[in-house]
């Protein structure tokens, strides 16, 4: 059991499973979860994909799919939730406990207008009239940051941006006042800078109402700046759960040892390779006997698989789960968990060739309106003005938020045509130049890996024929073609007989290793990475990671790598550019631009990345902006980022217009290039 | 939709292929395995019955009009004297190649058609979309019909074709809304990449991931197609005589079905019971390859 | 909006034309209207005969580009020329036209409401006895084609009158000839003629609609803004009925311009069957009768209902659907 129950307990959870039926067996989301949430806590749910974070929230407020089977008892206030039928259930919902959904954009009915949707909260629990509740519903959307919340509250969701409807769920879960909040990855479909205005937002919440709130969250980094306890979640299982502080200093199970090496930080490159734990997180239709970690655990042992570990106490507030916890501490300090490995170091070329050059690029997509006759009314300024330098065996880094125009500039590049404005060299020769043919060869020399390795295979060809197909293009002969491809599976760490199997037979890190591999066989000389690793699970992200920076440094590659994430970032590029609203605003080697950022945009978003350490998290300043990406359609005049600049109202008068009249250049300060008005502080 | 295959993925070892899954979920479905044994019967009927038959369904007994259903004549004689269990098998053979050459055509051409124009997009795709607007207008039933006088006293081969002429419309309507969020898939932009011809990309990447959809609309693409036929037949523009389809056969019994239903009876049962197990067998497709448009949606949601 | 629907009536008529062009042309064609005249005995001489065509505009003698030209210039002055039997079309169309309307408008209105309703059932009641006989139901009417449909429904009809002993159903005409009441009878007579015809028309939209707004209303209970609605303390009645209903409506609409489509299909059968003397059954004689003026009549006629019906889905889109209110 969790800590003696005591009357600080709102939440009690005891010997919770649920189940769900699938053709594939039966699914076993959750087991036999023992635990307490206390009144006015913070209490993280960390896990990946698949770890049950998501159905044991939902289970908390009777949401959970008609097909569930569940067992164990949730009590609150002494009511066991699991035995109420619906409609008693629905008197908690929203009123005792709510929830604050993953995806902003489709949370919210699109046919009712915000105001409505809010009121109606309100209507359900309490005796408002209309004029009360809208009264009271603006009040509302004017604590969670909706400005004018009068006149927006008469918009209709789609009128609203991501980070603004998650404003108006968070508004929605607070309207009565509840006890419990339920997060449920309630930031992760938002970009970094909008993250950090949501969380501020929770952070008000949670203070106006003094209400608990569940952080079900995949990233640690969130955790880490707001909750009190954390429970690390496995397999269906709590594997590890104490205070934000001891576990992130002191993680005493070998899976949350192995996870918070694994993820890299922005705040330090580190001198050693991310641990990779081996291996993918189990199917919750076919997990191991004993200890659902043991195929990927380092320390397993015989033992691990006789029964499945129970959570037992090791510290007053901290408990694990592992049969090997006293050994565990030995093993880590003699390097047999998880050892250090060095970091690959980039190859000093600063002097040597060109792989690829971008100067002045230009893409616009033409704004269409009607269905049958087509007219132009606007365009998109999906990129303007970029330049992108990636010398030979360097890693570029092209990072920026969602929509800012990162993907249109890699596939300009990879389309090889002219652009519409501007110029692109791959290896020395300018694009714009090319035949047919020269840009068909050309092909060869530049590859490119996608996001999301489930979309970049075609389901319906082996992956041998797949790493093949680029070959069979070239005109390899079948046999030499055969050879070619265990060659490329080996290099990727797959293995021969893997070539005649199909891609829905491979979990996420292994397809995006034959992914690598197709990209590889044409023996390129630059390939481009399309945010790589942030569909991959957290703990496979690693290897991949390790495998892209051993692969660089034994074919020479050069890599552009195009990230929003700016700790991976910081782990495996070389050179950096920031990117905002279709213009590169910072761009420098590394370390120079994470150590002293110069633009403001830069800097807003160095510091709205959370860090995955407490200690750290919660004492660092951060720049929250205000607002959204504005819309690349109508980009505002000027320099780009002057709606939301943060540096520009302690500018002198003249240089703030400026700053709206002109357009900055990219220019030369200490080792970066830097597009910004005000001067060098 | 990656939440799934995660799931599932993570299993490298003892899963179900695909294919499996699909015939297991196809099998368990009871109408549609209902739709299979009823359309195995009428195939059966229609082109092994004819063995069995004491008439041919061309021959005239003048000793035996307007009979009621005998140990002679099984499901009864006409008025001229025909008999009408031949009649009826004739007209179900009819029917059904009438049905299956039609669905294969039109799917076929509303792959192609629906393909290129989702892949290519541009000027290619307007094209496409204006034909297919403009075909849409007039109902199918209408232009066969005017159309009728060209193959009175040919070869039903043309009404073949007509019917596959104006039927792919639909099809391929949604055989090129697929392709278009298929050809924003990476794989195809992988290929893309890799220097791989159009032609290639749309015949080996995008039509057989589209295959389910094909399949579909095939089987109720021959659904769709008997009705039509029939219709026409009823009305004198689609099968002509001296050759029968379940639809003129029906024309020519209802005029005096009241005292002799067997005229009309049999023809009419043999063509709902048709169409009806082809619906139930692309009900079961389409629940089978796409399980996820429904019931099992909620799974996903699980994680 | 004004915009968008000036926009909408452009591309609506350019369809038009399109369409009736190629009714026209089709029918000119395929049909040989000579033949009419053919095998008359005594024998009609050719000079009549050509005589006849060109006052009707149907001489192939004359090139087609030139019939056609001729007949499009009337059409747009608001006259379809003469039918094979010297009519003037335009009375014909005008006698017949309010038949079919009032038969595929009350038929579609039925069958659509009934249908929508019937797939809500279905789905809030998923696997329920409800949805299963509904199930069996639709399937059933959907593979049942229109004629047999029609006639299955007539001869039920006479049977029920032979039990009953009178006659309340009518399966033949709009009304009966040598009826002489007025007022409410006259209307329950023609009432107990329309039923029949209007129920087989409607039959087949109630099975269409019911499966399309059964999966709709499914596909929306799987949505992730009910669950918010749930989340707040809406019971799951209430949150379907609120939230669930209003966006699984929506698609509806493009089905019921896709469905005008099938029911202009089945008017012909329909109206053959039940002896309307609609523009259906007008349809087929012409076809008959190598009446290519006729025939392009009916055609424009179904062009302009069908586009219609897309032109009023589309509006109504618009006004359920705030997503695309502003284009
Ligand atoms: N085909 C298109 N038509 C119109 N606008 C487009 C098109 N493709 C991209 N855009 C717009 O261009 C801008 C840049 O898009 P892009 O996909 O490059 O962003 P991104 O930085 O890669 O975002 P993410 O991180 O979400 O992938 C966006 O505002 C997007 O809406
Ligand atoms: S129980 Fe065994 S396998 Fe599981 S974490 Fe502990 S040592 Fe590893
Ligand atoms: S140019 Fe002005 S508005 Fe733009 S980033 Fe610099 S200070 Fe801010
Ligand atoms: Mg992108």
């Amino acid at each position: 059991m969790n800590t003696p129950s005591s009357a600080s307990n709102l939440i009690e959870i005891r010997n919770l499973s649920v189940t769900f039926p699938s053709e594939a067996g039966i699914v076993r989301a959750v087991r036999d979860v023992s635990l307490d949430i206390r009144a006015g806590e913070v209490l993280g749910i960390v896990g990946e994909s698949g770890s049950g974070k998501t159905v044991m929230s939902l289970s908390m407020i009777g949401l959970l799919a008609e097909s569930a089977s569940i067992t164990g008892s949730i009590s609150y206030n002494g009511v066991n939730l699991l035995e109420l039928n619906d409609n008693e259930m629905s008197k908690y919902r929203g009123k005792d406990i709510a929830m604050v959904f993953q995806d902003p954009l489709s949370a919210l009915n699109p046919v009712h207008t915000i105001g409505r949707q809010m009121a109606e909260a309100l209507h359900v629990h309490g005796d408002y009239s209309s004029e009360a509740a809208l009264r009271r519903a603006i009040e509302l959307l004017e604590i969670v940051g909706i400005p004018r919340p009068a006149e927006r509250a008469q918009s209709y969701p789609h009128e609203f941006s991501g980070g603004m409807r998650q404003r108006v769920m968070i508004a929605l879960a607070i309207a009565n006042q509840p006890k419990v909040i339920l997060a449920d990855e309630p930031t992760t479909a938002l970009d970094v800078t909008v993250q950090a205005q949501i969380l501020d937002v929770l952070k008000t919440a949670r203070d106006m109402t003094g209400a608990a709130v569940v952080l079900v969250t995949h990233d640690l980094g969130v955790v880490a700046g707001l909750a009190d306890r954390v429970a690390i979640m496995y397999g269906g299982k709590v594997v590890e759960i104490g205070n934000v502080n001891d576990v992130y200093s002191s993680p005493a199970m070998p899976y949350t040892i192995g996870l918070l090496r694994s993820i890299p930080r922005i705040d330090d490159a580190g001198s050693s390779r991310l641990a990779s734990i081996d291996g993918a997180p189990p199917s919750p239709v076919a997990l191991p006997p004993g200890c659902a970690f043991a195929p990927r655990c380092p320390a397993a042992a015989p033992e691990c698989d006789a029964s499945v570990p129970e959570l037992v106490s090791i510290t007053p507030s901290r408990m694990t789960a592992c049969v090997r916890q006293t050994d565990i501490a030995g093993l880590q300090s003699s390097g047999k968990l998880f050892a250090e490995i060095p970091r690959h170091v980039a190859l000093q070329s600063v002097t040597e060739g060109v792989a690829l050059e971008v100067r002045g690029l230009r893409k616009t997509f033409p704004l269409l309106k009607g269905s049958v006759l087509r007219r132009r009314v606007g365009s998109v300024f999906a990129v303007d003005g970029v330049d992108l330098t990636l010398r030979e065996g360097r890693s570029l880094a092209l990072v920026g938020e969602s929509g800012c125009g990162k993907t249109t500039t890699l596939l300009e590049i990879l389309n090889m045509v002219a652009p519409e404005a501007g110029t692109i060299t791959v290896l020395g020769r300018n694009v714009a130049e090319l035949s047919r043919k020269q840009r068909l060869e050309m092909r060869k020399d530049l590859q490119i890996v996608f996001q999301d390795p489930f979309a970049s295979l075609d389901p319906r060809l082996p992956i041998g024929d797949a790493i093949a197909e680029p070959l069979d293009n070239f005109g390899m002969p079948k046999v030499e073609q055969n050879q070619r491809v265990m060659e490329l599976l080996e290099l990727v760490g797959l293995q021969r007989d893997h070539a005649s199997r199909y891609p829905s037979e491979f979990s996420g890190g292994q397809r995006q290793r034959i992914a690598i591999a197709r990209s590889l066989a044409l023996n390129p000389k630059v390939i481009a990475l399309d945010e790589p690793v942030s569909a991959l699970d957290v703990s496979v992200r690693a290897g991949v990671l390790n495998l892209l920076a051993e692969l660089q440094e034994k074919l020479k590659l050069s890599y552009l790598f195009v990230s929003h994430d700016l700790a991976v970032v910081q782990h495996v590029a070389d050179d950096i550019a920031v990117m905002y609203l279709g213009g590169i605003v910072e761009s420098g080697p590394v370390d120079e631009v994470f150590a002293k950022p110069q633009h403001p945009y830069t800097q807003a978003l160095l510091s709205a990345v959370p860090i995955p350490d407490p200690k750290v998290e919660r004492v660092r300043k951060r720049i929250i902006l205000q607002g959204d990406l504005p819309s690349p359609a109508n980009p505002p005049a000027g320099c780009r980022f002057h709606t939301r600049c943060q540096v520009r109202a302690t500018l002198p008068a003249e240089v703030a217009a400026t700053c709206v009249s002109d357009r900055p250049e990219l220019v030369l300060r200490n080792a970066s290039l830097v597009a910004c008005h005000a001067p060098l502080n | 939709m990656t939440v799934v295959q995660t799931e599932v993925g993570e299993q490298t070892s003892e899963r179900l292929t695909r294919s499996a899954l699909i015939r297991l979920r196809f099998f368990r479905n009871r109408l549609a395995v209902a739709g299979v044994v009823i359309l195995a019967m009428m195939f059966l009927l229609a082109f092994v019955g004819p063995f069995f038959s004491k008439h041919r369904w061309d021959e005239l007994d003048f000793l035996a009009l307007l009979q009621p259903p005998s140990q002679e004549h099984w499901f009864g004689t006409s008025q001229i004297g025909g008999d009408v269990f031949a009649l009826t098998i004739r007209g179900l053979q009819k029917s059904l190649i009438i049905g299956l050459l039609v669905a294969v055509f039109s799917t076929g051409l509303a792959a192609i058609a629906g393909g290129f124009a989702g892949y290519l997009g541009g000027k290619v795709d307007r094209s496409v979309m204006w034909l297919i607007d403009a075909l849409l207008v007039l109902p199918s039933f209408l232009i066969i019909a005017v159309m009728s006088p060209l193959y009175r006293g040919r070869t039903w081969l043309v009404f073949v074709v007509l019917l596959a002429a104006f039927g792919w419309m639909v099809t391929a309507r949604i055989v090129r809304s697929a392709t278009m969020s298929l050809r924003e898939r990476d794989f195809v932009r992988a290929a893309q990449y890799m220097g791989v011809p159009v032609r290639k990309i749309v015949f080996r990447h995008l039509l057989p991931n589209v295959a389910s959809i094909l399949i579909i609309d095939a089987t109720l693409n021959v659904g769709a197609t008997i009705l039509s036929e029939t219709g026409l037949s009823y009305l004198g523009f689609g099968v002509q005589p001296p050759d029968v389809s379940l639809g003129s056969l029906i024309a020519e019994g209802t005029a005096s079905a009241l005292t002799y239903p067997w005229l009309f009876m049999f023809a009419g049962s043999a063509l709902i019971l048709t169409v009806l197990a082809v619906s139930f067998i692309g009900d079961g497709l389409r629940d089978a390859f796409d399980p996820g448009s429904n019931k099992s949606k909620k799974k996903s949601k699980a994680s | 909006m004004v915009n968008y629907l000036l926009r909408r009536v452009v591309n609506f008529l350019i369809m038009v034309a399109l369409a009736s062009t190629l009714g026209y042309v089709l029918a000119s064609l395929a049909f040989d209207p000579s033949a009419n005249y053919q095998g008359a005995n005594p024998p009609i001489p050719q000079s009549t005969i050509n005589a006849k065509l060109d006052n009707l505009g149907v001489n192939p003698a004359k090139p087609l580009l030139r019939r056609y030209l001729n007949w499009a210039g009337d059409v747009l002055s608001g006259d379809f020329g003469l039918s094979v039997g010297e009519q003037r079309v335009n009375e014909e169309l005008s006698r017949r036209i309010w038949v079919s309307l009032r038969l595929l408008v009350l038929g579609s209105i039925i069958g659509s409401l009934a249908g929508v309703a019937l797939g809500v059932v279905s789905a809030v009641r998923q696997y329920g006895l409800t949805d299963r006989a509904a199930s069996v139901l639709s399937f059933s009417l959907l593979s049942t084609p229109v004629f047999l449909l029609a006639i299955l429904l007539k001869f039920g009809a006479i049977e029920l009158n032979n039990r009953i002993g009178t006659t309340f159903f009518f399966t033949i005409g709009e009304y009966s000839a040598d009826f002489s009441g007025n007022g409410w009878e006259l209307l329950l007579n023609r009432l107990q003629h329309l039923i029949l015809p209007t129920l087989s028309i409607a039959l087949g939209g109630i099975a269409f609609y019911s499966r399309y707004q059964r999966n709709a209303m499914l596909d929306v209970l799987g949505s992730d803004f009910l669950r918010t609605a749930r989340a707040k303390g809406l019971s799951r009645r209430q949150s379907l009925f609120r939230h669930g209903l209003r966006v699984a409506i929506l698609p509806m609409a493009t089905f019921f311009a896709y469905s005008f489509g099938l029911l202009v299909t089945g008017a012909p059968f329909t109206e053959t069957i039940f002896g309307w003397n609609g523009m259906g059954s007008w349809f087929i004689t012409a076809v008959q009768s190598n009446d290519i003026n006729s025939v392009s009549a009916v055609i424009v006629f179904s062009s302009v209902l069908v586009l219609l019906s897309g032109l009023i889905a589309d509006i109504a889109v618009a006004i359920l659907d705030p997503r695309v209110r502003l284009r």
